[in-house]
């Protein structure tokens, strides 16, 4: 029997505001509101809200066989919280009917997991708390930014106690092999992977809307009939898509929402059907390791990092990041722990790329040199901060034994007065004791 | 003496160093007393300073005789010249231009910028240059760059009169010596005519003697001034935000400013003095070469672009700013050095600027020496007795470059040519 694993991502970045050299050192706020609400407004009206309806009505009306996983970016969730909190409560109208599963991922959908792993680890972290703390559900399953995946990260993710994680079926990685299993990592096998089907992700994601595909229009009924035509021992279809897909990529003119609400009429008549990711990981033995000693990612051809990480100008913002990461860490100051989340979202390096200066691609900048200035100010801004917490002369290990120190201390002091306090009790009882 | 002049551009609405030399030049001639000025732009905007000469735009100049009445003439260009001056130059038309195209009032149109039909508008601009110099009358013809010269050849064959045409810059030194030989033409041709060549400075006298094929004795020096600061500019405030050294770069990032290596001497500096802050303020063809080259350089994090700068902005940077770095490969005088001088900015110049000439409490390297670039800038943040030595002395030497005495050399070429 088939079954289909739906998963959802969601993130939004705090853009920055247009911020200049002159700003520098005496403006500590970087993001541009106007923008960032106009644009979470619009997608939550146009897709978020209906498609979450469209969604509860599918769970419903199947009699709860429909399911679906989420991956929500903690800087999408406070965005949410702020300006659209109706989005919030209507995925914790999903979460009660338990047909819905959370995934965690970076908190700000960054790229730490390319660079500092400590940095990762602690990004990791926050998500779930984050998650833990909207939604009452601890994630069991991982899916990294942009479905980045290495061997590398599968040790990491490992270590960070996840029994699975989501990933690209990348034909460069695949080769003959088929998506449609649950396999391991080669460097980790106990981290159980799903990988993504390109062709059915991309029927929607892409291609659902094109007038010249020749399979246009894509109806329900096919598209289940396709799956159903996968041969017998392929179990699982990995349906990874953009939540934006529904409603504001393809409009719901398109007819994309009627498109789901058939699916699982369609789906049950062939008998296939839902799962969740951490159902497929505890029913499913992997048949096979896949070995990936280079990065991949589920964007555009190439299904790498060079979008985010593929010119000199990103390297170098980049490598300005994982330079004071470690510093920041030692930093407990909230603005600068929440600055220093948000500068991290990869979309802040995916606007200096240089592969899609013909059009593809979004981006708020007229190109990708404005777009790495702007950051590079705002990070020499934020640098400035950093450095103006604790001097930068004193090297981060010196730094962090010397805070240890203090803290030691402080509790140390406590129990000395403590100590103080019972004995200056005794002494007095013991002279109360001697005057009687 | 009456003087027709020729120019491009005239405040406020300038492109780039000529205007500001320009408008410098004539107000210090206009200190002599029997100094009658008339200045030709193509397109003037209304708003020029008229207290010291008069402004004749070329696009208001009749070139196809149309019977218009004095009330439309005023209400068409009357805020910008005297109508009468209208009816003056269409009885000296020259020539039939009705096969043109000109507007309601027989005038050609004229953009005043550097548009790509270049060469058609400077000759546009001489046709018009004719109809000029056929109805004033004056001593002397006086004809700015290289855009103007062949109005001045123009208006010397009309009228007869000297000219005098003034190389504010070469095509050697706006390609790096591959010259454009339309414009190489022009600029010989303008040179060969002239009975006399004033250039910026030495170093330009040279290319024009020894690219041009020039008679020394014809080509004399007379080097740009600056204007004394207003006291609007004066007043702005430094607001610098961060404690840090900024060394600054300010002009069109093109080859011929010598970017790259204000960048490579940058990464120099930032490897020993890591307080140091940069800006590259500007803009031009080689600016995301430069960004990448910074980025390259791993000093990104210290090294600012602010993108283009007019007015009032110039000075907010220049207020900012510690160093001025002015790294040309080739100027032919440069007057932007003079102005951080006058903001009290230590300044560091390349020898191959005309500048270099007349000052003396400037640093001075070869533009391709990086290691005496990043030398000088390091021992400026960093030795602050330097730091105040050419911040005094800077100031109290370009306080004493006056226009006056500019306009005084350029009057002897004029009395000489005219007696």
């Amino acid at each position: 029997m088939k079954t289909i694993c739906f998963y959802f991502q969601l993130h939004q970045p705090f853009r920055l505001k247009r911020y200049r050299f002159f700003d520098i050192g005496n403006d500590h706020y970087y993001y541009d509101d106007f923008q960032n609400e106009e644009i979470i407004r619009r997608i939550a009206e146009r897709s978020y809200l209906p498609a979450n309806k469209a969604i509860l009505d599918m769970i419903r009306q199947s009699g709860g066989r429909f399911k679906a996983a989420f991956s929500i970016s903690g800087t999408a969730l406070e965005q949410m919280e702020v300006y659209t909190p109706e989005v919030i409560d209507s995925f914790k109208e999903l979460a009660a009917t338990g047909n819905v599963e959370f995934l965690t991922e970076t908190y700000a959908h960054s790229l730490a997991s390319l660079g500092d792993h400590e940095e990762f680890k602690s990004q990791v972290k926050l998500h779930r708390e984050k998650i833990y703390s909207m939604f009452g559900i601890k994630p069991k399953v991982f899916r990294n930014t942009e479905l980045i995946y290495s061997d590398e990260i599968s040790g990491l993710v490992y270590q960070l106690g996840f029994k699975g994680m989501l990933t690209e079926g990348a034909k460069h990685v695949l080769g003959w092999k088929s998506p449609n299993y649950v396999y391991a990592s080669a460097m980790q096998p106990q981290l159980k992977l799903l990988l993504k089907n390109d062709r059915f992700s991309e029927d929607l994601s892409l291609r659902f809307n094109n007038y010249n595909w020749n399979e246009y229009p894509l109806t329900a009924d096919k598209y289940i009939s396709w799956i159903a035509s996968q041969p017998e021992p392929e179990q699982i279809i990995n349906i990874f898509i953009n939540y934006e897909t529904l409603g504001s990529l393809h409009p719901a003119e398109s007819g994309i929402f009627d498109f789901f609400r058939a699916l699982p009429r369609f789906a049950a008549e062939k008998g296939i059907s839902f799962s969740l990711p951490s159902e497929v990981f505890s029913l499913l033995k992997p048949v096979d390791s896949i070995v990936v000693p280079y990065a991949m990612s589920w964007v555009d051809e190439e299904k790498d990092c060079s979008s985010w990480l593929g010119n000199i100008l990103q390297q170098e913002a980049f490598r300005k990041i994982n330079k004071i990461s470690e510093r920041v860490r030692l930093i407990e100051d909230r603005r600068i722990r929440q600055d220093w989340n948000y500068l991290q979202s990869s979309d802040h390096f995916y606007y200096m790329n240089t592969k899609h200066t013909g059009g593809r691609g979004f981006s708020p900048y007229d190109n990708p040199y404005d777009a790495f200035n702007n950051y590079m100010n705002v990070l020499s801004d934020f640098i400035f901060r950093v450095n103006a917490q604790y001097p930068s002369s004193i090297e981060n290990e010196e730094l962090n034994s010397l805070l240890t120190t203090i803290k030691n201390q402080g509790k140390e002091i406590e129990m000395l007065q403590k100590e103080v306090e019972r004995l200056r009790k005794k002494t007095v009882k013991g002279i109360i004791i001697e005057k009687n | 003496m009456k003087a027709l002049m020729y120019g491009w551009e005239f405040p406020p609405h300038i492109l780039g160093g000529l205007g500001t030399a320009s408008y410098g030049l004539t107000r210090g001639m206009a200190m002599q007393p029997d100094m009658d000025i008339t200045f030709v732009i193509p397109k003037p905007c209304g708003e020029e300073d008229q207290s010291f000469l008069r402004v004749i735009g070329a696009c208001h100049t009749p070139i196809v005789w149309h019977d218009v009445p004095m009330d439309y003439v005023k209400s068409r260009i009357g805020k910008y010249m005297d109508p009468q001056k209208y009816y003056d130059y269409r009885n000296h038309i020259y020539a039939d231009f009705s096969y043109r195209y000109t507007n309601d009032l027989g005038c050609m149109e004229f953009s005043g910028r550097y548009p790509d039909n270049l060469l058609e508008e400077i000759n546009n601009y001489s046709i018009v240059a004719g109809v000029i110099a056929g109805t004033e009358s004056f001593d002397i013809i006086h004809a700015h760059d290289w855009l103007t010269y062949p109005a001045g050849i123009h208006s010397k064959k009309i009228s007869g009169k000297p000219l005098v045409i003034h190389v504010h810059a070469t095509d050697y030194d706006r390609s790096r010596g591959n010259v454009n030989p339309n414009v190489y033409g022009i600029e010989k041709n303008g040179m060969d005519n002239a009975d006399h060549i004033i250039t910026v400075s030495n170093l330009t006298r040279l290319t024009v003697i020894e690219k041009y094929h020039q008679d020394p004795s014809k080509v004399t020096t007379v080097h740009n001034a600056v204007e004394p600061l207003s006291p609007e500019i004066l007043a702005i405030q430094d607001k610098k935000g961060v404690k840090d050294k900024i060394i600054t770069f300010l002009g069109r990032i093109t080859m011929q400013k010598g970017p790259e290596y204000f960048v490579e001497a940058a990464a120099k500096v930032l490897s020993k003095s890591p307080n140091a802050r940069f800006v590259m303020a500007g803009s031009g063809d080689m600016m995301n070469q430069m960004i990448n080259l910074a980025a390259a350089r791993d000093i990104s994090d210290r090294f600012h672009f602010t993108g283009f700068m007019r007015g009032k902005q110039v000075y907010e940077v220049l207020k900012a700013s510690d160093v001025y770095v002015m790294p040309s490969v080739s100027e032919p005088f440069g007057i932007s050095p003079l102005e951080a001088m006058q903001c009290g900015v230590p300044t560091i110049i390349s020898k191959q600027s005309g500048c270099a000439e007349i000052l003396n409490y400037a640093v001075k390297v070869d533009y391709w020496d990086i290691e005496a670039m990043a030398d000088a800038m390091y021992s400026i943040i960093t030795y602050p007795a330097m730091h105040a030595f050419l911040k005094e002395q800077g100031k109290r030497e370009v306080d004493n470059i006056k226009w006056e005495y500019a306009g005084q050399k350029v009057r002897r070429i004029y009395d000489q040519l005219t007696h």
